[in-house]
């Protein structure tokens, strides 16, 4: 269920558009963030309560997006390895070979004590500092492995 | 080139509302307030400016499709939904420069009448997100936004709408679905947005650099402006290096520089002493060119006459040890995993030429590959609902136009020919 704190940014969210289904993908992020990462079916339950939405209408916007999760818990850190072709160019293949290796799970899975999730991502828009990943919000830029071993042990 | 809109990049703390003004920031705003909406409009058509998110249409024109009647609404949206690979301009300009961008936007929207404003940011950018909602509170604080703007009488509320990830979205009318509250799909046009975009009422939707022109436009003059790079393209270029280049990065040039230059001169030539093998010139959809080309003008025009586009100004340069096989699955791999799935041709055409693709790169290709990839991009070019997959087919074809013997040597050898793995 949604924490007071999520309702009331969903609620000010709502303020920024002239009808109320325009706030449903703010709303999605907030429930995302404060059920930690993913959303599941009473959230959105809730949003579309809250939108006057019915919840396939809720759950089509939702399913669209690649970075809503539904149904996916991940793990505390998510780790987006960027795929692409300006970080292909200088190696990437070759990070995310050596991130499975590190945190000994394939791309897509999350580690068993639930601190890491390795994906890879299409263009995050990091060209100039190829290559790159995205660890939850932040941008990592101009990685290499002792980058990347650095970055990992500093993650608690 | 003195620079224009990446001026402040290198200036401590810009993002901050005093300091741009210090810098000489929201002067032209207020020099805009005090001219017609229509003048302003004619200042943009006569300053040559042409959208910078791909399309390359006059600025001017666009915003003069807008209805006069003052008693319709009307919204200036802005894309900020980066997502051609290679592109990574418009970060640049929100994650340091937000101001400029919301000053820009600012002048837009009295140019056009309109009161309420979207930034419609990839939700990846959640840097470049806060940056914009602390910049436009500021903005409010300061009079820049909100009721009766600098005494004007002129009313404006600007507000950001996150993306979640959907290079879609980058489609103007996918972008206009979204931030309604739908699955960003495209619309079909006409109407246009210029008479029903957003909530059904007349819209503009400018790129983030466009609007970013802007200022300098009211301070300088149309004049000035359309002096700088080619008469027919003018004004500043933000150019975006990635790959195989020893200083990538973002170089704000006069539109035309040539990629010899860019490459050469100003990112300090290649990588290592492999030498070049193929330039992308404007994002992935951009069909690339080869050495031979290297003395083209980036610009709209130049690049249409040699069969690719400018799109949004990122250059990918790759040198001799690329495969353009694996170059050329990974960038349809990309198309496919964007199909919005609206429409047939995009739908099952960029994942189906993704598995042809994906067998010839593991060494599994079958005789015939390469004319059932051909006849694939026949099938999908021209038939689709909006730009996308004409775009996975206009990178394909020209990775097959110019090195069509590296994927029949996969095929036929079962391994690489650059590699030789």
């Amino acid at each position: 269920m949604l924490s007071e704190k999520a309702k009331k940014e969903i609620e000010a969210a709502m303020q920024k558009y002239p009808n109320k289904r325009s706030a449903v993908m703010d709303a999605l992020r907030i429930a995302q963030q404060d059920g930690g990462g993913h959303l599941e079916k009473p959230d959105m339950e809730e949003i579309g309560r809250m939108l006057d939405m019915r919840l396939v209408e809720v759950n089509a916007a939702a399913a669209f997006y690649t970075m809503y999760k539904i149904n996916k818990p991940i793990g505390k850190y998510h780790i987006q390895v960027c795929r692409n072709i300006s970080c292909s160019l200088l190696g990437a293949e070759h990070l995310i070979k050596h991130m499975e290796k590190a945190l000994n799970v394939k791309t897509g899975e999350t580690t068993s004590d639930k601190k890491f999730t390795l994906s890879t991502v299409e263009c995050l828009g990091s060209c100039g500092t190829a290559p790159m990943m995205q660890i939850n919000d932040d941008f990592h830029e101009n990685l290499t492995e002792q980058k990347i071993d650095e970055l990992l042990r500093k993650l608690e | 080139m003195e620079k224009i809109l990446l001026k402040n990049l290198d200036k401590p703390d810009a993002h901050k509302i005093e300091n741009y003004i210090q810098y000489g920031g929201y002067k032209a705003f207020e020099s805009a307030l005090k001219l017609k909406p229509d003048n302003i409009i004619q200042m943009v058509k006569d300053s040559g400016l042409r959208g910078r998110g791909g399309a390359g249409f006059s600025t001017g024109l666009k915003w003069s499709f807008i209805p006069k009647d003052p008693t319709i609404a009307k919204y200036l949206c802005c894309n900020a939904d980066e997502g051609e690979p290679g592109t990574f301009k418009d970060r640049g300009i929100i994650d340091n420069d937000p101001h400029l961008l919301i000053e820009g936007m600012a002048i837009a929207c009295y140019a056009i009448g309109a009161s309420n404003a979207y930034i419609y940011i990839r939700g990846e950018f959640a840097f470049g997100a806060n940056r914009l909602d602390a910049a436009i509170k500021e903005a409010y604080a300061k009079g820049y936004l909100g009721k009766n703007i600098q005494g004007s009488g002129f009313n404006l509320n600007m507000y950001v709408h996150r993306g979640f990830g959907a290079y879609i979205c980058g489609e103007e009318t996918a972008l206009l679905e979204s931030i309604e509250g739908y699955r960003a799909q495209p619309r079909k046009k006409p109407p246009f947005p210029a008479l029903a975009g957003l909530y059904g009422k007349p819209t503009v939707i400018n790129n983030v650099e466009t609007l970013s022109c802007i200022p300098a436009i009211i301070e300088k003059g149309p004049e000035w402006f359309s002096k700088i790079g080619p008469e027919k393209s003018p004004g500043p270029k933000i150019y975006c290096v990635s790959g195989h280049v020893k200083r990538p990065g973002l170089y704000e040039l006069p539109m035309g520089t040539t990629a010899r230059d860019l490459i050469y001169n100003h990112c300090g030539g290649m990588l290592t002493d492999k030498p070049l093998k193929a330039v992308i010139p404007g994002g992935v959809s951009a069909p690339m060119l080869t050495p031979k080309d290297l003395d083209t003008p980036l610009d709209f025009d130049s690049l249409a006459a040699k069969g690719s586009m400018l799109g949004s100004g990122a250059v990918v340069v790759m040198d001799e040890s690329t495969c353009m096989v694996k170059t050329a699955y990974i960038v349809n791999r990309f198309f496919s995993h964007e199909s919005c799935g609206k429409c047939t041709p995009c739908r099952d055409g960029t994942p189906w030429l993704t598995n042809v693709l994906r067998r010839i790169e593991h060494g599994e290709g079958k005789p015939g590959d390469v004319e059932l990839l051909e006849s694939l991009c026949t099938n999908i070019f021209g038939r689709t609902f909006c730009p996308l997959g004409d775009g996975a087919v206009m990178a394909l074809r020209g990775a097959l136009k110019n090195f069509r013997e590296e994927f029949q040597y996969h095929i036929d050898h079962k391994r690489c020919m650059v590699s030789g793995r």
